[in-house]
């Protein structure tokens, strides 16, 4: 096997590991500094300029923090379960195309801008993203205390259900693309993203991973005021430092999926306008295939500015709420849209026509209006039988 | 009412939050800019001193008696006219506020007869060890502004007989 092939693929595994590392520490920066402009404050801003130095002042404290262990705790378990979180949200990484591939400078050597391709990248991403459920679970369950108990199940409980949502969201994606490789489904969108094509698809895949890296309005598992702090209430330094960066971490590959899915994923922002302007040609991926990883960057903070902004505008829900949005709400719109996909797609071949296509937004839209209508009458109905 | 509703509902929550974005931040960035305290802001105390440069304070412990932590310590000792402090028989020759006791309510201020403890602007009290958190007499006085207004000085005698002076136009309205 050729050497140069291995190197290749360290030198590529590392640059995305290296990204996902700092990026989870600005990342950090950049929600704080979000959300306080959002409630008119300023934000960290006294380490560095901008406050661009927080992030290594706030890993320099967690590294030298002492750690605790709880003397009734699991204690191989308890160490193990910060790491069973944190693998799996940086391998999830592995599969997301970055770009479509460039020649090295003075070689003939062909550079691919992706850690892996495999053919069932779709199927990879559920699988690994639903292992991160057993460091959470392990985690409260090794520390030996009610409150990180009940935060390790709420968590499985809630993953679990709003995996389904989010398994038959992907399906969406894949039936549009006919592929379950990453890199077809972003070439299927080189003339209309699915986010348009499936609005209301995008919308229960950005609720359902919201509800997956335990983001607010879903962070049930670590609610401070009702379970201290969740599953990693006995958790400290840089064990903790692990939690928190396992959650950032898939805060941003769950970005780049939703970008990669529904977003174009490395494709230029706005398809088919540049194809038009002879001289901003160079701006498009084609000729210019370095220009995908900025792409891909700025889908990212802009779908990460989503997250932020909804943390600061949505109190959390109940958690009997969050069960029957996932379950009566969130699986039935699915595999609605699902339905509605497929028989766009059938229309769409039976009378070559692609304008066919036109009929899924429709639909879909119509099928998150009644089920905007059956949550609010449902809600409704509730409230009247408390009068 | 109509279906979209709720939809509208959810959208202006995110609409305030987004355009909340834009507004001019509260933040005063503190150690560079300050705030400017209020006109009944009560910081730390000062006990002040007569035009005259002689002190305010006859050393009486009514702030002390008033004090409800128990934070000030007074001890009184006599004025001649050949060391003056203060007008009067007597003035404080110890006056310790120890700020790690004080709650900042103001009754030392009310309880002064001749308002010579009063509570000023200044709030940066931080301190490393519990001796200086001890406030002494001269922390708390003012600098005089001229050398001739130091205490203890010489004065005529038969001048400074009144510890509290006398009130102009006392009546109450």
């Amino acid at each position: 096997m050729d050497p140069w092939l291995w190197l290749e693929w360290f030198i590529k595994a590392f640059i995305m590991l290296m990204f996902l590392l700092t990026g989870f520490a600005y990342l950090t920066w950049y929600e704080r500094r979000a959300l306080a402009r959002i409630q008119t404050r300023v934000g960290p801003n006294r380490a560095g300029p901008f406050g661009l130095l927080q992030p290594i002042a706030d890993a320099v404290k967690l590294m030298f923090k002492e750690e605790l262990t709880p003397s009734a705790a699991d204690k191989i378990l308890f160490v193990a379960a910060p790491i069973m979180t944190v693998v799996p949200a940086m391998i999830l990484a592995a599969v997301i195309p970055l770009g479509t591939q460039f020649t090295l400078p003075f070689t003939q050597r062909v550079i691919t801008l992706h850690v892996a391709n495999i053919n069932v990248g779709v199927l990879y991403l559920a699988a690994i993203a639903s292992i991160s459920v057993y460091g959470i679970v392990l985690a409260g369950w090794a520390s030996n205390n009610k409150y990180a108990m009940l935060g390790g199940m709420r968590s499985t409980a809630q993953m679990i259900s709003y995996e389904l949502a989010l398994g038959v969201c992907f399906v969406v994606a894949i039936l549009l693309a006919d592929s379950m490789r990453l890199i077809d489904i972003v070439n299927a969108q080189r003339t209309v993203w699915f986010a348009v094509l499936q609005p209301v698809g995008a919308l229960v895949f950005m609720v359902t991973t919201l509800a997956e890296v335990n983001r607010a309005p879903f962070d049930m598992p670590e609610a401070e005021q009702e379970l201290t702090a969740g599953y990693h209430a006995e958790y400290s330094g840089m064990k903790f430092a692990l939690f928190f960066m396992a959650e950032y971490q898939k805060m941003i590959v769950i970005c780049a999926i939703m970008a990669t899915v529904f977003f174009g994923g490395y494709l230029e922002p706005i398809p088919g306008f540049l194809t038009n302007i002879s001289w901003l040609s160079w701006l498009k991926v084609e000729n210019s295939p370095l220009l995908g990883p900025v792409y891909m960057f700025i889908k990212i903070v802009v779908l990460l500015f989503v997250l932020i902004w909804v943390r600061a505008t949505w109190p959390r829900i109940r958690y009997d709420r969050l069960m029957a949005f996932g379950w009566k709400v969130m699986v039935p719109l699915a595999l609605a849209l699902v339905f509605i996909t497929a028989v766009g797609i059938l229309l769409a071949e039976q009378f070559a026509n692609r304008l066919y296509l036109a009929f899924i937004p429709t639909l879909s839209v119509l099928a998150g209006l009644v089920a905007v209508i059956m949550v609010d009458r449902a809600i409704r109905r509730k409230a009247y039988e408390r009068r | 009412m109509s279906v979209v509703d709720p939809v509208i509902e959810l959208a202006r929550g995110l609409w305030r939050t987004l355009s909340s974005m834009f507004e001019r931040p509260v933040t005063y960035q503190y150690p560079e800019q300050k705030r400017p305290v209020r006109p009944r802001f009560r910081g730390r105390h000062e006990l002040l001193r007569y035009e005259n440069g002689l002190e305010k304070c006859i050393g009486c412990s009514l702030c002390a008696a008033a004090c409800p932590a128990d934070a000030i310590f007074v001890e009184a000792a006599e004025n001649t006219d050949e060391a003056r402090f203060s007008p009067g028989e007597r003035y404080a020759s110890t006056y310790e506020i120890n700020m790690l006791r004080c709650i900042f309510c103001g009754f030392c201020e009310d309880a002064c007869p001749t308002e010579a403890i009063v509570l000023g602007d200044q709030y940066e009290l931080s301190f490393s060890n519990r001796r200086e958190a001890i406030y002494t007499k001269e922390m708390l006085l003012p600098p005089v502004r001229t050398q001739a207004q130091t205490t203890p000085r010489q004065t005529p005698p038969g001048i400074f007989t009144r510890s509290v002076p006398e009130m102009k136009d006392a009546h109450d309205d």
